[in-house]
């Protein structure tokens, strides 16, 4: 067993069944939003905040930012341990890569619940 | 034909380097990369390289021939040899002790980790623990690893990190005694295997599958300790 406490969940499973899992609500926001723009290819201010004032949407978006954040986190967390041996540097890269996924998480729900 | 091969003497020379030897094959024959690796020490007795049974049994003579891992003694030229030219490496990613000889003590020592050997806390019966033809069937495909490390120092994975992932031949070997009826450790086995890197850094990448000279698929051993692992958790 290889403890390690930077990693999302700790338990390799966890990670493993997050970075599923959102990857699915990531493709499933991505097909609407594509399919969406195929049905209103002029698609205009009005259409466009309509779409994100609906309270489905918001709660439909902000699923879409935590799972990418939550998948994000666990894909650079991979990318760093593989790349960054030096044990200071890949901490500082990783809580600055943290300090900014929380930032985007609530920057997001700021524009989100602004339209 | 121009072999080229990685020499280094860590008690005579500062760094590595590649010795070019044109040689030629006697009778032109497509002899195995073994066979010309003995026709190179005749000619310069102070190549090393592990060799053993000669025959794809003892998985002494892994190697990089022209890129890719492989067991010297059932390489043949033909399978390798690019336009007349043969580059011979030690296999990748772990410490090179002299030309193409490795240090494989962290090969070695995640082997070790995953418990090698049957476990099995019901008492002995008289003579032996019997199993079904179905039962023994499961462990086709795994018990033929001859840990030669040609996997594991082919996997990325392994490279960055071969203190803390087990590595494709360790995980081979852990789902062949998961996998086996007469062990009763299943759960311990699977608890010390479910953290983020030593089962779980395994990315699909399967340079495992496509180097393992025994033909087998450590990438599919993986998936099926992944699912039990699910199983036991879900």
């Amino acid at each position: 067993m290889v403890t390690n406490v930077t990693s999302f969940g700790r338990s390799g499973l966890y990670d493993w069944m997050i970075q599923r899992v959102t990857a699915v609500v990531l493709l499933a926001y991505t097909l609407f939003i594509v399919g969406f723009l195929l049905i209103t290819p002029d698609v205009d201010f009005q259409q466009w905040q309509a779409l994100f004032a609906n309270t489905a949407m918001r709660i439909f978006t902000l699923l879409l930012v935590l799972s990418f954040a939550a998948h994000a986190w666990i894909g650079l967390w991979c990318v760093t341990t593989d790349y960054i041996p030096m044990t200071g540097l890949r901490f500082l890269v990783q809580a600055v890569t943290g300090l900014m996924t929380f930032v985007y998480v609530a920057w997001a729900i700021h524009i989100i619940w602004g339209v | 034909m121009l072999v080229s091969v990685y020499r280094y003497n860590p008690e005579a020379d500062d760094a590595p380097y590649m010795q070019d030897i044109h040689i030629d094959i006697p009778g032109g024959k497509d002899i195995m990369v073994l066979d010309l690796l003995q026709l190179l020490k005749d000619k310069d007795p102070s190549l090393g390289y592990r060799r053993s049974c000669r025959e794809g049994v003892c998985g002494s003579d892994g190697m990089n021939m022209n890129g890719k891992n492989g067991l010297a003694c059932i390489t043949p030229l033909s399978a390798v040899v690019k336009k007349d030219k043969l580059v011979l490496r030690p296999l990748p990613g772990l410490p090179v002790i002299r030309d193409l000889v490795i240090d494989m003590a962290q090969f070695y020592a995640q082997y070790e980790k995953i418990k090698p050997f049957l476990i099995n806390s019901t008492p002995a019966p008289a003579i032996e623990r019997l199993q079904s033809p179905e039962q023994r069937a499961e462990l086709d495909g795994l018990y033929e690893c001859i840990l030669c490390a040609c996997c594991s120092t082919a996997c990325p994975s392994f490279w960055w990190n071969p203190d803390k992932f087990i590595g494709p031949s360790g995980l081979l070997q852990a789902y062949r005694f998961l996998a086996d009826s007469r062990d009763t450790a299943q759960a311990e086995r699977l608890a010390d295997l479910d953290d983020p890197f030593s089962v779980f850094r395994c990315h699909g990448i399967m340079n495992c599958v496509s180097v393992c000279p025994k033909g087998l698929n450590p990438t599919k051993a993986i998936g099926k300790i992944r699912n039990m692992l699910l199983q036991r958790a879900t």
